[in-house]
Formats: structure tokens, sequence, C-alpha cells
């Protein structure tokens, strides 16, 4: 449980984090919250010659509004989540995912941009950022860019990001008042990573959904969203009947792995189970 | 404030000077960059009720306090920890600021081995100073990162109720 020898460097600005990412070439990783690397690395399924910390660089912390968006600085943490107010007013689709994300210490140290970069398919905030239609701002050798949240996860742990690339922040469409939202997940226990879990972004007049974005996690090789199930819902108020029409479409868009523990059928029902109450709840708030 | 010098990827594990204050004292130590802030506090500075169980983030018998805020030694490497405040079990035993818990679950008989205590009081304290009033369900969700493979947690549980409601009798002063 001791990870390979490597040395280590403090970046003290996104120039110094990318030129020594560079000039390490590809050994090296980034380390932010290290909630997900450390314990990779304890367990030597990675080891890098090099680890960047990427912590101390003030230009990737904070949280503020910018045009029609709230920008989340990537060092943002998990627990900043559930305090910030600016998040609760214009993300409270975040600060209702955070407290299902690990456990309190975890949260106290763990990014938000940690978290994007990592693209667990289990992970709760990637899934948001789909669902949030969010962009992610990145930084590399060769410039700047900002990425769809719909473009940025590829494959398992494999996204946009470029060798050498940084998150630099996460961009979210301020939560407007037509807007509803719910999160919701089923685990085994609490803090686990769960078993089915989704979040969803409703924008509606008075009780007939116009728009609607259902991302879910823990369904596949990355965040899934479920846009045959979401044209189902369109032009309507979430009646039962809608309700159940979408439960049936769910089949179409959703492919869940094998897996002895949670067979593809039953993480199909399980997802249907919490669309159907989540929808249901959603409607009870037009 | 220097920039990256390359001749630093020949120095892998060659140690490095870290300093921090770790319980109110300033601390210098020598650590190679793999070494994990559970490894050094034990070894080094041998403040050996912070534990080693899993060492990979499930058991939380290694939570130290970080610039005042919970945080599993064991997913950090000190070389991150350079410069800031580390608070242990020692430190806060010798500062009494959890001295009513340590006494409750003495009291209810909320350990046995004793192997998840330190952990369990670092979470129940900061749970404390966040909440001050928390409910039993609360309670649980907080310790949901803790393991205990003796007590049944009922005890556990008990004893940060039991806690939580004398200090919000007595004017919630620690
Ligand atoms: C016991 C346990 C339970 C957990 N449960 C959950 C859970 O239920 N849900 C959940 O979502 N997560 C869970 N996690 C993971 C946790 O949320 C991690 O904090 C998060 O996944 C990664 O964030 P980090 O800042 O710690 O990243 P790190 O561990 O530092 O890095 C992770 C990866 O991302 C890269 N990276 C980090 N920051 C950037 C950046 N700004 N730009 C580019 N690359 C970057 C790193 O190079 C590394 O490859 C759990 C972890 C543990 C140990
Ligand atoms: S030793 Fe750190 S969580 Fe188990
Ligand atoms: S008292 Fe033995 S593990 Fe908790």
């Amino acid at each position: 449980m001791k990870a390979r020898a490597f040395s280590y460097f403090r970046a003290a600005t996104i120039d110094q984090a990318l030129d020594a990412r560079a000039r390490a070439g590809d050994d090296a990783r980034f380390i932010a919250g290290g909630q997900s690397l450390v314990p990779a690395l304890s367990l030597r399924l990675q080891a890098p010659r090099l680890l960047i910390d990427i912590t101390h660089i003030s230009e990737l912390r904070g949280v503020r509004r910018e045009g029609g968006y709230l920008r989340i600085g990537a060092l943002t943490r998990h627990c900043e989540m559930l305090s910030e107010p600016l998040i609760a007013e214009f993300a409270p689709l975040l600060h209702a995912a955070a407290p299902f994300v690990a456990h309190p210490a975890i949260r106290n140290r763990g990014t938000f941009g940690g978290s994007v970069a990592h693209a667990d398919p289990a992970s709760e905030f990637p899934a948001m950022t789909l669902a949030l239609g969010a962009e992610i701002e990145i930084i590399g050798p060769s410039g700047g860019r900002r990425v769809k949240a719909d473009d940025f996860f590829v494959d398992l742990f494999e996204t946009a990001l470029q060798p050498g690339e940084l998150i630099t922040a996460v961009f979210v469409p301020l939560f407007k008042a037509d807007q509803r939202f719910a999160f919701d997940e089923l685990a085994r226990r609490r803090g686990d990573y769960a078993l089915v879990g989704c979040g969803m972004l409703a924008t509606s007049t008075g009780e007939r959904i116009d728009d609607i974005r259902i991302s879910f996690f823990s369904v596949g090789n990355t965040p899934t969203r479920v846009k045959g199930t979401e044209a189902t819902l369109i032009g309507s108020s979430l009646g039962a009947e809608r309700i159940a029409a979408a439960q049936a479409a769910l089949e179409g868009d959703l492919a869940p792995p094998d897996s002895d523990e949670v067979p593809p059928a039953m993480r199909l029902h399980l997802a249907r189970v919490l669309l159907g109450r989540m929808l249901g709840r959603l409607g009870e708030r037009a | 404030m220097s920039g990256f010098d390359e001749s630093l990827l020949d120095d892998a594990d060659e140690t490095v000077r870290v300093r921090f204050v770790v319980n109110g004292r300033k601390v210098a130590c020598e650590v190679a960059p793999r070494e994990t802030l559970v490894d050094c506090l034990r070894n080094a500075l041998e403040l050996t009720g912070t534990h080693a169980g899993c060492e990979m983030g499930a058991c939380g018998a290694c939570l130290v306090q970080l610039d005042g805020q919970a945080v599993h030694a064991c997913l950090m490497f000190t070389v991150q920890a350079d410069g800031a405040r580390i608070d242990t079990i020692e430190g806060l035993t010798e500062s009494g600021v959890i001295a009513d818990l340590q006494a409750e679950f003495h009291r209810r008989n909320a350990l046995q081995c004793g192997f998840c205590t330190p952990g369990m009081l670092v979470n129940a304290h900061e749970l404390l100073s966040r909440v001050t009033q928390p409910s039993r369900e609360e309670i649980r969700d907080a310790l949901s990162g803790n393991y205990c493979r003796c007590t049944g947690y009922e005890a556990i549980v008990d004893a940060i109720d039991a806690v939580a409601k004398a200090r919000s009798e007595s004017g919630g002063a620690t």
C-alpha cells in the first residue's frame, strides 16, 4: 500500500503547472484533492515520476457570476458546493447532489475539477454537468478552449482533455425562475457509489415542459444523457401517463453493462423506478 | 515562487524538508514525497493516535484536522501539507475541546478495541461544530465513512447525540 517513488512540484501559477507538465512528459500527473489519485497511487494502479500539485494556484479558485453563467473554479471543494451561497442560488442541482458525493472528510478535500477530469461514470458531478448543459474550460500548451459537457465525456475515464491540459473552471448556465430540478440516487449505503443515480433540469411554462435535460450515472462507461426519454416529455405536463411513457423509453437510451453484482435488467429497473419518482416530484413542484 | 527545475525528476525518493504546525507546535520533517501524512505522523512524529487501517480512504481510522477540517491522513502526502496546521487526536485531547465527547464515549461503551475511536472523535467533533443539534440520521450520515468492527455503531451515535444535547443545554459552548 505504498506509492512508487515520485518527485513533487508545487505550482504557484497555471503557467508553472503547464510548463512542468510539458517538460516532464506523459509520466507526470496533476494532483488536486488527491481523493481519487492517492488511492490509485497507493494501489500502484498508477506510478508517475512527477506529481504537480495544483492546489496552490489561486487562478483555479473561486465561484463567481460571469455573463449568463456561474463560473465554478476547478479547485472548488465538494464541501463548498454545500456552503457557497452562489451555488445554492444559481446551480442548485450541484448543491443538491453534493451530500451524496462520498463522505464529509473526502468532501473537504475533493475538488469539482478533479471529479470532472477523473470522469468516473459512477460519480455525481460529471453527470450533473450534462444535466446542466455546462461547459468545461480547459487550458493547455496550445491555449484555452471551452468544451460542452455533451462533448466532454468520451469513454470510461476518458475525456476530451488532451495530455498536459488542465481544467480551469466549469461554466454553468444560471438557474432561472422558470426552471425546476431534481436529484436522487439509489445506493446500498449512504456515501457509497450509487447503483443508479440521476439529475434533471426542466424549463417549463406553467405545467408544460418546454425543455428537459436528464442525465444518469452508474449506468455505463460514461455519464449518460437520455435524449429519447427527454423527447417523450417535451410539450406536455408531467401526468402519470406521460411519466410511464418516459419510463418505457428509458430502455432505448440505456444499455447497462454486464455485472454479476447488478445485472443489466436490475439496473434498468432501478433507473425506471428512480426516473418515475423524480418526475413525480418535479410535477408536484409545477 | 520558483519554476520547475528538471533535475527534480532525478531526485525521486530523495527526502525534502516539510514544515508545518502539528498540535500547536512548529515541526520540520525530512520526508520522501511518497510518504503519506499518516505514516509521517505515526513514524517520524510518534503520534500513534492517528491509526492506519485501509490506507485508501475507506475506513476513517486516519482522520486528522488539516487547517481545521477533517481529512484522511492516508489520502495525502506529507509534502502536500507543507505550511499547514495539523491537529491530531493527541492535540484535540490536550486542548480539551473533545473532553465531553471522550467522556461520553467512555461512559456508553462506544468503543471496544478503540481502533476506530480517534477517527470517530475527529469526525464527531467536526459535525458538532457545524450542526449544533444533529438528528440521529445526520449523525449516522456524518459517520458513513468511519468503520467500526466492534460496537455496531449504536452506542457511538448515542454518545454523539447525548453530547450534542448537553452542549446545547449548557449554551452551545464546548
Ligand atoms: C472512499 C471514497 C469514496 C468516494 N465516493 C465518491 C462518491 O460517492 N462519488 C464521487 O463522485 N466521488 C467519490 N469519491 C471520489 C472523490 O469525489 C474525488 O475527490 C474526486 O473524484 C476527484 O477529485 P480530486 O480533486 O480529489 O482529484 P485528484 O484525485 O487529485 O485527481 C483525479 C484525477 O483528475 C486529474 N485532475 C485533477 N484536477 C484536475 C484539473 N483541474 N485539470 C485536469 N486534471 C485534473 C488528476 O490528474 C487525476 O488524474 C470517493 C473517494 C473515496 C476515497
Ligand atoms: S486508513 Fe485512511 S481511511 Fe482507512
Ligand atoms: S471499537 Fe473496535 S473498531 Fe470500533
